[in-house]
């Protein structure tokens, strides 16, 4: 080869590596940009009236008793100004102090007064004693608050407000709940208060037939688990005649129920074969370039989380404010870290290999062990804390379904890195030479391709990709020496069920087994689930020794 | 006639090896009970089980070393066979402890009482006879063995993929027997044990017995494999791993001849674990662990696979390091088996009888051209029996 022809084909892997960087770049991007969006600016406080400020100036040194009249003078006072209060009391920053104001702790050494919402100097407080209570009075917290909120000027608001009563049904709030049924617009409002009144119907219990059976139809059309309880709640209660209507609100109810509980299976499924195809999709593409399993694979998975703990460990230590972009940060720093090393152990150890892909095994398992306890050494054996950021806390409902907000990110994130290397492999001039290996490395070889480069970029990016793993896994599981181990097994199950042909068979693999399991822990529990897809595997491989999606024709022969 | 036969068959290595290791079941257990307490040549109580545990681990390096070494099938689950038959052995001493336990049910064993069983299952039936828990020993990893081989190598499932498939299947029955509902002890697995054969299996002279029964089964298992591999059979195993597809080609049937080896390995490994249980005084379902197996690999693959000495030395000698380290350096344990797993793959692919094999030519070469040097002629090369072929498979 000519010296110009091959510094062609070095540009071209720069080219490619760039590429991909370039994309890994943009995701981090597209992260930051949502964390931005999380961030909102705090109300602006604005006066209040004397009344409230008496109530709250009473609430001092108040016990239980005290507060909890305290509580409905607030409630009934009905004014705005009200609510800052009783969130601050429930969430226990509301604070006495010795300086004689009510003070609500918005953060470490930041105080505001709980009438005026003026800020406070913490040093001219004195000592604070935080205001406590019990469950009974958290509820009535919560109710009143649900009334305060149900004429707010933000739908928003309202919205939670009528969620809040219909999760905590209470007579006294009945009244509020008219008025505000009277005045509310939103038909969708409208709705969810009808709901809220039906719920306080039922759990009340003294409705005529006719009443009970407008509710049912309410709930049952809402039909979720909230639901199905108080209309069983209400079964021991209703007058005779409701009972045929609530009976059958309650089969329809569960009937919907079912239908959701095979979607919410899928949906675990699909998350848990997001997670697979993360752990799975580096492993294949090392094995279908070099027919090399891996064996270290787990552990660069772990690597990457390992990364991510530090990533964030700094942000903590420097600038906090940066905490919601951590995994963004730390996405482009697990793809280096772990790439690097698994250039440095392929040019290391696995080159001098080739041909004996038992060996490699062999050597990569010991790799493992070495880098297990190299972790162990430095990091200790517990497992480390990795915080999920604010946008990954949480879970929202879709229908029936619950969804957290990281499984959905995740499997976000899965399918993106699946598309980036899909990306890779077929528009750059490192994976056409990589595909050319793959089929044919003796010809590729012969036709000018650094099959020995294409082998350390190849190991490097499939250990870059388990080290994006490495970030994703740490924000559902424990990062500890282990980490690794325990994704290991399920990672050459997907490779192994998929084939290496082409990524493909990574995806519907991971995809697959996660479905499928996900589908027999109910019946069978979670453990025989996986013996089940063990067997399942190793009875699938009869049929089709080299997976589902096998090269074909000569290069399978290798 | 037959011993000369046998001599024929087998070659003066092989015997020597058996006889030394017969010798080593005779003496050793003598010098523990013979010679009085501070004698030099005494062999202390705790050395007995922990020499006969050895003794159980060579003899499964040995069996894993007759599919890997001279079949090419890397098992990574050959633990599996142990284990199943040192459970075997466990629920027959269960059964022993009859109404000693803390429950005093002369039935039941403690974990079910436990439970709350109120009668043995079926598959526990048969198990307080000795002469059905020894067969079974063999006849449940062999069985499993044949099954799973018959589907595998029929389908020709080879190379990288039986490995991991190997593992799975370890892998699903460390998870089974982790479940307590399975009837075998769930996490604790069996232990307690009090009596084998009558007699109280901690006593100094049941140690010593069970150390030579280790050390026996060792003998016999080499004087078979050696046997095996000096046999048609055993130039068609090495044919099926270095061309299988030759082999098959040329008329053999291939699959056949895995499936005997195989089988009859994970038989030779399942009497091991039989040995192995009443050593250690415990059989959990950790003997599954996945790396359990790869840890075998490394005893076959540090002695020197393709030879039937390497596995005995390399179990020996590593299982001895890690009872050593462990205890006096635990923390540097992993980073030296690890870095065995390397550096025995990148610069000893023979193992340590590779090296000395090569030694030896090194100076066979010497002295040959010493001597062709002073004019005399040099012998024909000497044709090094070489275990392992140069390029096993061709590349991917």
């Amino acid at each position: 080869m000519s010296g110009s022809a091959r510094f062609l084909r070095i540009c071209g892997f720069a080219r490619s590596l760039l590429v991909f960087a370039a994309f890994l770049l943009l995701f981090a991007f597209a992260f930051s940009l949502r964390t931005a969006q999380a961030q909102e600016p705090a109300e602006a406080p604005s006066p209040a009236p004397p009344g409230l400020a008496e109530i709250v100036a009473g609430m001092r040194d108040a016990g239980l008793p005290q507060l909890r009249a305290a509580v409905a003078a607030l409630s009934a006072s009905g004014e705005a100004e009200a609510l800052p209060v009783l969130q601050a009391l429930a969430a226990g920053t509301l604070n006495q102090s010795a300086s004689g104001a009510m003070a609500v702790r918005l953060g470490p050494d930041r105080f505001v007064d709980a009438v005026t919402g003026a800020p406070l100097e913490a040093a001219s407080l004195g000592a604070l004693k935080a205001l406590r209570i019990n469950n009974a009075l958290r509820r009535d917290i919560a109710a009143a608050i649900g009334g305060l909120t149900l004429r707010h000027e933000d739908p928003a608001v309202r919205r939670s407000a009528a969620a809040q009563i219909f999760a905590n049904p209470d007579p006294a709030n009945s009244p509020l709940l008219e008025a505000a049924l009277a005045e509310e617009q939103d038909p969708r409002l409208r709705l969810l208060m009808e709901q809220a009144r039906a719920a306080i119907l039922l759990r009340g219990g003294s409705a005529s037939a006719e009443e009970v059976a407008a509710a049912v139809e309410l709930l049952a059309a809402r039909g979720d688990r909230a639901s199905l309880g108080l209309l069983n709640g209400a079964l021991a209660s209703a007058p005779e005649a409701a009972r045929p209507a609530l009976q059958e609100g309650i089969e329809r109810i569960q009937r919907r129920l079912a239908y959701w509980g095979i979607g919410q299976n899928i949906w675990s499924g699909i998350s848990l074969g997001s997670v697979l195809l993360l752990a799975a999709i580096g492993l294949a593409i090392t094995f279908g370039v070099m027919g090399v399993i891996n064996m270290a694979h787990g552990e660069m998975v772990m690597i990457g989380a390992y990364t991510t703990f530090v990533v964030q460990d700094l942000i903590r230590a420097h600038s906090p404010g940066l905490f919601d972009y951590s995994l963004a940060i730390a996405v482009p720093a697990a793809f280096l870290v772990t790439g690097l090393v698994g250039v440095a152990v392929e040019r290391g150890i696995i080159r001098w290999l080739y041909g004996r892909p038992l060996e490699t095994l062999l050597a990569t398992w010991g790799l493992s062990l070495i880098i297990q306890q190299g972790v162990r050494s430095i990091f200790g054996a517990t497992n480390q804390n990795v915080g999920n950021p604010s946008w990954m806390s949480g879970a929202f409902e879709l229908g029936g379904l619950t969804i957290t907000w990281n499984r959905l990110w995740i499997l976000i994130f899965a399918l993106a890195v699946f598309a980036l290397l899909l990306m890779v492999l077929n528009k750059t001039f490192f994976g056409l030479q990589m595909r050319a290996v793959t089929q044919n490395r003796r010809m590729a070889s012969a036709m000018g391709v650094r099959t020995p480069w294409v082998d350390a970029l190849t190991f490097g990016l499939g250990s870059g990709v388990a080290g994006l793993a490495g970030v994703a896994l740490s924000q559902i599981d424990n990062v500890s020496p282990n980490l690794g181990q325990g994704y290991i097994i399920d990672s050459f199950m997907v490779v192994v069920f998929g084939g290496v042909g082409n990524l493909w068979g990574a995806l519907v693999g991971a995809m697959t087994l996660g479905i499928a399991n996900k589908f027999l822990e109910p019946y069978w529990g979670a453990v025989l689930a996986k013996i089940a897809i063990l067997v399942f595997i190793i009875l699938f491989i009869q049929y089709r020794p080299r997976g589902l999606f096998a090269l074909k024709g000569r290069a399978a022969e290798a | 006639m037959i011993a000369a036969g046998l001599y024929h068959r087998l070659g003066s290595r092989a015997l020597w090896v058996a006889g030394i290791l017969l010798a080593v079941a005779v003496l050793a257990p003598l010098s523990n009970l013979a010679l009085p307490e501070g004698h030099a040549l005494r062999l202390p109580n705790h050395m007995m089980p922990l020499l006969g545990k050895y003794l159980t681990y060579a003899t499964l390096a040995l069996a894993l070393d007759l599919v890997w070494g001279y079949c090419g099938i890397l098992s990574l689950g050959h633990a599996a066979f142990f284990a199943l038959g040192g459970y075997a052995m466990g629920m027959h001493l269960m059964r022993q402890i009859g109404p000693y336990g803390v429950y005093a049910n002369p039935v039941l064993p403690d974990f079910m009482v436990f439970l709350g069983w109120k009668e043995l299952p079926w598959y526990w039936l048969g198990f307080d006879q000795f002469w059905f828990a020894a067969l079974m020993t063999m006849v449940v990893p062999g069985l499993l063995a044949f099954l799973f081989g018959w589907l595998a190598f029929k389908s020709r499932v080879t190379g990288v993929y039986l490995s991991i498939i190997t593992q799975a299947m370890t892998y699903a029955l460390m998870l089974a027997f982790f479940r307590n509902d399975m009837g075998f002890g769930g996490n604790n697995g069996l232990t307690g044990f009090r009596e084998i054969l009558g007699r109280p299996i901690a006593a100094p002279e049941t140690r010593a017995a069970l150390f030579s029964a280790s050390a026996i089964l060792l003998a016999l298992c080499f004087l078979l494999c050696s046997l095996i591999v000096r046999s048609k059979l055993g130039k068609l195993m090495i044919a099926v791993r270095d061309a299988e597809s030759r082999a098959r080609f040329l008329g053999y049937r291939a699959d056949h001849v895995k499936l005997f080896v195989f089988t009859l390995s994970a038989m030779m490994a399942g009497l091991a674990g039989a040995l192995h249980t009443p050593q250690v005084g415990i059989i959990n379902p950790g003997a599954f662990d996945p790396g359990a197996s790869i840890e075998v690999v490394i005893w076959a693959a540090v002695g020197g696979r393709g030879t039937l000495i390497g596995p005995i030395l390399g179990a020996g000698l590593v299982s001895a390091g890690k009872s050593w380290f462990t205890a006096s350096f635990p923390e540097i344990w992993l980073f030296l088996l690890g870095g065995l797993f390397v550096f025995v793959t990148l610069f000893m692919p023979k193992g340590i009888l590779g090296v000395l094999a090569s030694i030896r030519a090194g100076w066979a070469a010497r002295r040959a051209s010493a001597r062709k040097q002073a004019g005399v002629d040099p012998d024909p090369e000497p044709s090094a029996a070489d275990p392992i072929p140069a390029a096993q498979e061709a590349a991917p």
